[in-house]
C-alpha cells in the first residue's frame, strides 16, 4: 500500500481495529472493496457451474451429471451469475467505489443504510448456499416458473427466499445512489456536468427502485403457495401460471436493463479517455440512457410469446421490444463516433470496450430476432436464445465489467497491473467467447433445445467444440484474475491519473484518502474536457478548499 | 447545502377537516357499495379511494409542500403501476 | 455526516415508500387480472366480508393517521406533551386495528376459510382465489401495520429522550409518511375486499 494516507489506512471511525475497521465500517469505498472480494466469490464459483455444465455437454451421454444434477448445476449457474454476480455486480462494486467521488461527494447519503445493503447481500448469498444442501439443491431454471416450482421437492423455498433478501439489498442500494446524486453532488455540478457512468447508475438506481419490489413480492408469493398452498399461482386451484409469469418478468426484464446500464457508463467513460477527445454526443447518450431505462420496463412480455399469451399483446410487445433497439443503436454509434479522429491510445481497458462494442451488437442483432414474434416462435427455448443472452450479458455486462476492472484497479489499489498479461487474457477470452457461444446460434437454428443435460446425437460435434471454447474461455478469465492480483506483488505504484482522465474521481490520488479529496477540485463546464492543462488534480484550487 | 426547513407549520383546524372529510368519504363509499350501480361499482369505489388518498397525501404527507421532485417521482410511480395493470389486459381477454 | 440534510432524509423516505408501493401493486396486478377472471366469485366473496368490521378499521387508521399527522404538527410548536398523548393514542388504535383483523381471521379460520383448507380447495377456484388474495394482501398490510406500530414505539422513546425534538423532528415526520403509507394502501384494499358488492 502507497504510503501517504489513503482510506486503507484510515478507519472510518478511529475506535474501529483491525477486521472491524473492515466489517463495521460505513466508507463507501471499503463497502465497495468488500462487494468486490464478495462477488467475485459467487463469479467464479457460477464459472465453474457453468464450465460443469458445458462439460456435460461435450458429449451426448450422460458423464460427469445425470440429469438432476445438470439441472441443479444450470440453475445454480442462472441464479448465482444473475442474483450475485451481474446485478449487484457493477452498482454495488463501482457504484459505490466511484459514484460519490465522480460526484465530488465525501461518502454516500445513507452511510450505514450501504453497510446494511452490503451485510443483506452477504446474507442471500449464504440463504441460497444453505437451500443447497437444506432440501437437494433446487432444479427449476433462475425463472423458478410456476407451477413446477411449486410441486419440485427440491429447496426452492429458500432459494426463492434468498432472491426476496438479495432484492431488498439491490433496492436499498439505489434508494442511496439517487438521495446521493440529488444532495451530495457538489453544488457547482449542474446536471449537465455529471460523468456519464454516475448518469447510467442514477438511471439504473430508478429502474432498481421501481422493478426490483415486483419480484420481491412475487417470491413471497411463491413461498407462501409452497407453505400454505394458497393457489395464487397454482392452475389446480384456479390460479394462472402465466400471471406469475407477467409478474416475473415485469421485474426480470428491467433487470437486464439493471445489468448493462452501468456497463454502458463504464464504456462511455472508457471511449473518453483513451481517445482523448469529447465524448460524441454526451446529452444523446444520457437521453438514451433514460429512454432505455423507460422503455425497457414496458417490454417484459417478449419472453412470453410462446407461452399461450394473446396475440394482441405478442404484437404490441414486440413492437415495443423494437423500440428499445432505437436508444442502445444510439450508443454504439456514439461510442463509435467518439473514436472518429481522436488520438486512440490502446489498452487493456479500451481493449475490453472494443471487444464490448462488437459482442454487444451481436448480441443486440440477436436480440431482434427473437424479439419479432414470428422467428421467436421458431428459436423460442433453444440454445439460439442462451446464444443471444450471453452475448448481451457476459460479451455485453460482462466485458463492461472487465473493462471497468481495468479502467478503475489503479483508482481502487493504488497499482498498475501487467498490460502484456491482460492483453493475452482479454484476446483468449473473446476468441473463447466466440468459439463458444457462436456455435449455440446455429445448434438453436437447427433445433437444439436449452436445459436439457443429452441431445441429438447430430449435434454432437458443434456442442464438443463450444466445450473447448469454454476452457479457453475460462482460462483468459483466470489470466485476467491472477494479473490483477499479481499486481499487488509487481506492480507500478499508480498516480492519481494515470490514464489522463478528466473526471473527478482523477482528480484524488490512488488510492483515494478517507473524505475522498486531499483538495476541492475544479470542475469543468463540460465532464469530458480534455483541453484543460496540467491535470487539474495536480493544481487543486488552494482557495476553494473543501 | 441549506436544507433544514421547519418553518411550515400546518394548523391543527387544516388537519381536522382534512380528518372529517376522510371519514365522510368514508360512509359515503359504504352507502353507495349498497347502491345497484351495475359495472360502474368498481370504478365509484376506486375513484372515491382515490379522492381519499389524494387528501392523504396533500395534507397528511405535505406533497404540497415538498417540492416538486417527488411530486414528479410519486406521479411516476403511479403511473408504473397503472402500466402495469394496463398492459396485463393486453393479454388476459384477448387470449 | 457532517451536516444534517432533512431534505435528503425525506427523499431517501419517498424512494423506500416507492417500493412499498411497487410491492403491493404486484398483488394488485394479481387482484386484477383474476378480478377479471372471476368476477362473480369476487362479488360473492365480497358479501362473506365483514362489512361493519371493516368499516370500523378503516375508520381506526385514519383516525390513527391523523393523530400523527397532528403529533408532527405539535412537535413543530414544540409541546412534547401533546406529541407523546397523540403517538400514544396512534399506536393504541394500531393495535385495536391489529385485534379487529386477528377477529376476522379467526372468524373465517372457524368457518373452515383458511389457505389451503378443505372448504376452500373442494370449492369453486374463484373462491380460492378471491381469498388467497384476500389471506396475502391484508396480511401483508398487518405486517407493515406491526412494523408501523414499533416505528412509532421508537419515536415515542426518542421524543421522551429529547432526541425528537421541535428542531429535530425529521425520523418522526419519517415515520409518519410510513404511517401513512399504510393508511393509504387500506384506503385501497378496503373497497377491493369489502365493497365490491
Amino acid at each position: 500500500m502507497p504510503d501517504e494516507p489513503s482510506f486503507y489506512t484510515t478507519p472510518s471511525s478511529e475506535n474501529l481495529k483491525g477486521i472491524w475497521a473492515w466489517l463495521l465500517t460505513t466508507d463507501h469505498k471499503r463497502i465497495g472493496v468488500m462487494y468486490m472480494g464478495v462477488v467475485f466469490f459467487w463469479f467464479i464459483i457460477g464459472m465453474f457451474l457453468g464450465l460443469l455444465v458445458r462439460t456435460e455437454l461435450m458429449s451426448v451421454n450422460s458423464t460427469i451429471l445425470d440429469a438432476q444434477g445438470y439441472n441443479a448445476a444450470f440453475t445454480l449457474h442462472g441464479v448465482i451469475m444473475i442474483f450475485l454476480f451481474i446485478i449487484p455486480g457493477m452498482p454495488a462494486i463501482f457504484g459505490n467505489f466511484i459514484l460519490p467521488i465522480q460526484i465530488g461527494a465525501e461518502d454516500v447519503f445513507f452511510p450505514r443504510l450501504n453497510l446494511l445493503s452490503w451485510y443483506l447481500y452477504v446474507t442471500g448469498g449464504i440463504l441460497a448456499i444453505v437451500s443447497l444442501f437444506a432440501k437437494g439443491a433446487p432444479d427449476t431454471g433462475w425463472t423458478f416458473y410456476v407451477p413446477f416450482s411449486v410441486t419440485t421437492h427440491t429447496g426452492v423455498t429458500l432459494t426463492v427466499f434468498a432472491v426476496f433478501i438479495l432484492g431488498i439489498s439491490t433496492l436499498l442500494t439505489g434508494i442511496n445512489f439517487i438521495t446521493t446524486v440529488h444532495r451530495l453532488r457538489r453544488n457547482d455540478m449542474g446536471w449537465g456536468q455529471i460523468p456519464l457512468f454516475t448518469w447510467s447508475i442514477y438511471a439504473t438506481a430508478w429502474v432498481q427502485i421501481l422493478a426490483t419490489p415486483v419480484i420481491g413480492v412475487t417470491m413471497l408469493v411463491v413461498v407462501f403457495e409452497r407453505l400454505f398452498g394458497i393457489g395464487l399461482f397454482d392452475p389446480a386451484r384456479g390460479g394462472d401460471p402465466l400471471l406469475y409469469q407477467h409478474l416475473f418478468w415485469m421485474y426480470s426484464h428491467p433487470a437486464v436493463y439493471i445489468m448493462i446500464l452501468p456497463g454502458m457508463g463504464i464504456i462511455s467513460e472508457i471511449f473518453a479517455i483513451f481517445s482523448r477527445k469529447a465524448i460524441f454526443g454526451y446529452k444523446v447518450i444520457v437521453a438514451s440512457t433514460m429512454a432505455i431505462a423507460i422503455f425497457g420496463s414496458l417490454v417484459w412480455a417478449h419472453h412470453m410469446f410462446a407461452s399461450g399469451m394473446s396475440d394482441l399483446a405478442v404484437m404490441v410487445f414486440s413492437f415495443l421490444t423494437y423500440l428499445v433497439a432505437i436508444p442502445s443503436a444510439v450508443k454504439v454509434f456514439n461510442w463509435v463516433s467518439t473514436m472518429y479522429k481522436g488520438s486512440i491510445k490502446i489498452t487493456p481497458p479500451l481493449l475490453f470496450a472494443l471487444c464490448f462494442i462488437y459482442l454487444f451488437t451481436v448480441g443486440g442483432l440477436t436480440g431482434l430476432v427473437l424479439g419479432s414474434a414470428g422467428t421467436n416462435i421458431h428459436v423460442h427455448d433453444t440454445h439460439f436464445v442462451v446464444g443471444h443472452f450471453h452475448f448481451v450479458m457476459l460479451g455485453g455486462a460482462g466485458f463492461a465489467f472487465f473493462g471497468g476492472l481495468h479502467l478503475w484497479w489503479p483508482k481502487i489499489f493504488g497499482r498498475m497491473y501487467n498490460f502484456r498479461r491482460a492483453y493475452i487474457g482479454t484476446l483468449m477470452l473473446t476468441m473463447g467467447f466466440m468459439m463458444h457461444y457462436t456455435p449455440m446460434f446455429i445448434l438453436g437454428i437447427e433445433g437444439m433445445p436449452r436445459r436439457y443435460y443429452t441431445y441429438l446425437p447430430q449435434f454432437q460435434p458443434m456442442n464438443f467444440f463450444a466445450g473447448i471454447g469454454a476452457y479457453i474461455m475460462v482460462a483468459g478469465i483466470m489470466l485476467i484474475l491472477f494479473n490483477l492480483l499479481y499486481s499487488f506483488r509487481d506492480g507500478e505504484k499508480a498516480d492519481g491519473d494515470p490514464w489522463g482522465g478528466t473526471t473527478l474521481e482523477w482528480a484524488t490520488p490512488s488510492p483515494p484518502p478517507l473524505k475522498n479529496f486531499t483538495a476541492r477540485p475544479f470542475i469543468t463546464d463540460y465532464p469530458y474536457d480534455f483541453t484543460v492543462q496540467p491535470r487539474f488534480w495536480k493544481t487543486p484550487d488552494k482557495e476553494g478548499k473543501a | 447545502m441549506t436544507s433544514n426547513e421547519n418553518t411550515h407549520l400546518q394548523s391543527y383546524r387544516e388537519l381536522i377537516l382534512v380528518v372529517i372529510a376522510l371519514l365522510a368519504l368514508t360512509g359515503l363509499t359504504v352507502m353507495v357499495s349498497r347502491l345497484d350501480l351495475g359495472r360502474l361499482r368498481v370504478a365509484v369505489s376506486l375513484s372515491i379511494a382515490a379522492v381519499k388518498a389524494g387528501l392523504v397525501l396533500l395534507f397528511f404527507m405535505h406533497m404540497k409542500d415538498s417540492g416538486r421532485l417527488i411530486a414528479v417521482t410519486f406521479l411516476a410511480t403511479v403511473l408504473t403501476v397503472t402500466i402495469l395493470i394496463t398492459f396485463i389486459f393486453l393479454d388476459l381477454p384477448y387470449r | 455526516m457532517t451536516h444534517r440534510d432533512d431534505i435528503g432524509a425525506r427523499y431517501g423516505m419517498w424512494l423506500f415508500l416507492y417500493t412499498e408501493i411497487m410491492l403491493f401493486s404486484g398483488l394488485f396486478v394479481l387482484y386484477a387480472g383474476y378480478y377479471y377472471q372471476y368476477t362473480s366469485y369476487f362479488i360473492e366473496g365480497g358479501k362473506e366480508m365483514d362489512l361493519f368490521i371493516g368499516t370500523l378499521n378503516t375508520a381506526i387508521l385514519i383516525i390513527s393517521s391523523f393523530m400523527v399527522a397532528t403529533s408532527v404538527a405539535a412537535m413543530k410548536r414544540g409541546s412534547k406533551k401533546t406529541v407523546l398523548i397523540l403517538l400514544g393514542i396512534a399506536i393504541l388504535l394500531g393495535f385495536v386495528f391489529l385485534f379487529n383483523k386477528y377477529l376476522e381471521w379467526s372468524h373465517k379460520f372457524g368457518e373452515g376459510i383458511f389457505p389451503g383448507s378443505d372448504t376452500l380447495i373442494n370449492g369453486p377456484h374463484g373462491r380460492i382465489i378471491f381469498f388467497g388474495l384476500y389471506f396475502t394482501l391484508t396480511g401483508l398490510h398487518a405486517l407493515h401495520v406491526t412494523v408501523g406500530i414499533i416505528a412509532l414505539t421508537v419515536c415515542v422513546i426518542f421524543t421522551k429522550k429529547g432526541a425528537i425534538s421541535a428542531e429535530r423532528v425529521t425520523i418522526l415526520d419519517n415515520v409518519g409518511l410510513y404511517w401513512h403509507l399504510v393508511d393509504l394502501i387500506w384506503i385501497f384494499l378496503f373497497p377491493l375486499f369489502y365493497l365490491i358488492l
